[in-house]
């Protein structure tokens, strides 16, 4: 399998805290990757780290090919993102909002009127298109966050928690968009305390101050800490 | 440049969508403009006054009635005697009491010589100083007009032109200060609230993420704000002119490339500002508190400079609006060329790539 993230011993320090401590995974092409761990673990500094918001202490770290410390602008024209907080503006209609994305990532004009159409006859919202996102129902705002960060069709999407505060049928369906998008060959890169979300990834890695405690698919996990599920599982290494 | 130009279209959007923004980029600047404009005055205007005429002749009713008739006093009442002046002082509607002695018109012509007194309520002692100096000039007029023969107290007599300003008109003083002010206030605090307030969001991530260089999302940041603070310093130099007769003695062109510039200074305060403040109310106090009131108080705009302790001379040293004001007060009064405000020009230069240096350090840090 084709590697599309390749992290070697990862360092972040903030002063003599460490955030990452020696982290080496890989992620795959096409799959979905849960990045768990409990809050304050470290996940957060790890992706932004990823997305180039952020840089490394020490390690080697390579982002769709590219390397995280020379080749930040190519990362960024292959990855989408969407952040814990809410990500798209609320004081611009939906329309707007996705015309300002395909505009920053230099998307034609006439190859967005088409995607914008294509999407919003997708997620139902053509009624909505003229609406401010202010006045639209949370599920509505991250599924349309969602596929704005993947608008301009990235190699890899990361998302930082992107059903919190969510109740479970509407998370549901967000999966629904983030299995539409693995299909469509974009690598899911996932955190999530959520451990029911846990299980519908393809592979998952649970860290713990700072470092990466498990790393494997959810069946395996189980298997190995003997647990009923991903939540024992957690707890067991987490503590 | 496409980029650049959809990000540009979002700020737009964000000012022209949210009243608050709108309030303050259009509606405080003519406020600010007519509130400076009805409410400083170093003229005097209608100051009630009481007349005490011992002599009640044709000299003495000549001159209060030059005195009434100047636009400048109304006559509250005429005192029989001396008793009730402190009274009327301290009632307060009554500013300035004239002494006339007995004999006055008189003891003019045969001595040349006759005493009036003026008496002023100084518990307001910008007030009074003005109030009797206007009377006495009246007073000095008249009695040159009719008798040009008599040798005034004063053997010698100024001639006095106030140039760049023959009326003492304040709205020569407080144009180019508001615009300061505006400029300061637009520019810098609405740029330092509007990145503060996408960090607040978590929009910025997503900016920073996306392949948008910094400098882009700077610079995109900064434009909305520079074109409409130079359409609004436009409309202050308009409205100084038409409504309160500012002149542009000096080239309008020159005038909006320095304003352009003390914009630009601004906005680069203002992305520093935002770099320091975590939230938006941090960034507006900083910018009201912090460039506000030295603003006002310490550019020159309305208390003179050299008047102030040392200590707060050499602060206005590293106030923009100083020079700003400098500038402008040379160009719009003086008439001059660059040639004259050269100095305070480079200055302003300094403080721009200062502003900028600094900034651009700190995000860069800021993104570590």
């Amino acid at each position: 399998m084709e590697e599309i993230i390749k992290v070697k011993n990862l360092i972040k320090k903030f002063g003599s805290f460490t955030a990452n401590d020696n982290l080496s995974f890989d992620v795959y092409k096409g799959e979905i990757f849960g990045f768990l761990g409990a809050n304050g673990a470290g996940k957060t500094t790890a992706i932004r780290i990823l997305c180039g918001l952020s840089s490394p202490t020490s390690g080697d770290v390579k982002v769709a090919g590219f390397d995280i410390y020379r080749e930040t602008e190519k990362i960024k024209k292959n990855i989408g993102y969407m952040s814990q907080k809410f990500s798209l503006y609320e004081d611009l209609t939906v329309a707007e909002n996705i015309r300002l994305y395909a505009g920053i990532y230099g998307i034609p004009p006439k190859k967005r009127k088409e995607k914008m159409a294509e999407l919003l006859k997708k997620l139902e919202m053509e009624n909505a298109r003229n609406k401010l996102i202010a006045g639209l129902p949370l599920g509505w705002k991250q599924k349309l966050a969602f596929s704005v960060a993947i608008f301009h069709e990235p190699k890899i999407v990361f998302l930082d928690e992107p059903t919190g505060g969510v109740d479970p049928v509407t998370r549901r369906k967000f999966w629904d968009l983030i299995y539409e998008a693995a299909s469509n060959g974009i690598t899911v890169f996932v955190t999530t305390h959520y451990m029911d979300e846990a299980e519908y990834c393809d592979r998952v890695s649970i860290m713990d101050a700072g470092k990466i405690e498990a790393l494997d698919t959810p069946a395996k996990l189980k298997e190995r800490y003997n647990a009923k599920n991903m939540d024992e599982v957690f707890i067991k290494i987490a503590r | 440049m496409k980029q650049l130009k959809s990000f540009i279209k979002k700020e737009f959007f964000h000012i022209f969508r949210d009243p608050r923004t709108m309030l303050i980029l259009f509606g405080i600047p003519i406020a600010q403009l007519l509130i400076f404009g009805t409410v400083i005055k170093s003229e005097i205007k209608d100051v009630h006054i009481a007349v005490y005429d011992q002599s009640k002749d044709i000299t003495t009713q000549q001159i209060t009635n030059k005195i009434l008739s100047s636009g400048y006093f109304i006559l509250d009442k005429n005192l029989e005697n001396t008793n009730g002046i402190e009274d009327i002082f301290r009632k307060g509607k009554v500013k300035e009491v004239i002494v006339f002695e007995s004999n006055f018109g008189e003891k003019l012509k045969k001595e040349g010589k006759a005493n009036v007194q003026l008496i002023a309520d100084a518990s307001d002692p910008n007030t009074a100083r003005l109030v009797i100096s206007y009377t006495s000039g009246i007073i000095n007029d008249y009695i040159k007009k009719m008798y040009p023969n008599l040798q005034l107290p004063m053997q010698i007599q100024p001639e006095v032109r106030m140039y760049f300003n023959e009326e003492m008109k304040s709205a020569y003083m407080f144009v180019p200060g508001v615009m300061a002010l505006i400029l300061m206030l637009i520019s810098a605090m609405m740029t330092s609230i509007s990145i503060t307030r996408e960090k607040e969001l978590g929009t910025m991530e997503i900016l920073l993420v996306s392949p948008l260089r910094p400098a882009q999302i700077i610079i995109g940041k900064v434009i909305p704000y520079l074109m409409l603070s130079v359409a609004n310093a436009f409309v202050i130099v308009l409205i100084g002119n038409l409504v309160f007769g500012v002149p542009i003695t000096g080239s309008f062109i020159l005038l909006m490339l320095e304003t352009i510039l003390f914009i630009m200074m601004a906005l680069c305060l203002g992305i520093l500002i935002s770099t320091a403040a975590k939230n938006q109310m941090t960034a507006m106090f900083i910018s009201m508190i912090g460039l506000m009131l030295p603003t006002i108080i310490l550019s020159g705009f309305i208390y003179p400079i050299e008047n102030m302790p040392v200590v707060l001379q050499v602060i206005s040293h590293i106030m923009p609006a100083r020079y700003f004001v400098t500038i402008i007060r040379a160009i719009m009064l003086k008439g001059v060329g660059i040639l004259f405000v050269w100095k305070e020009t480079l200055i302003l230069i300094g403080m721009t790539l200062f502003f900028i240096a600094v900034s651009v350090r700190k995000f860069k840090i800021r993104l570590e």
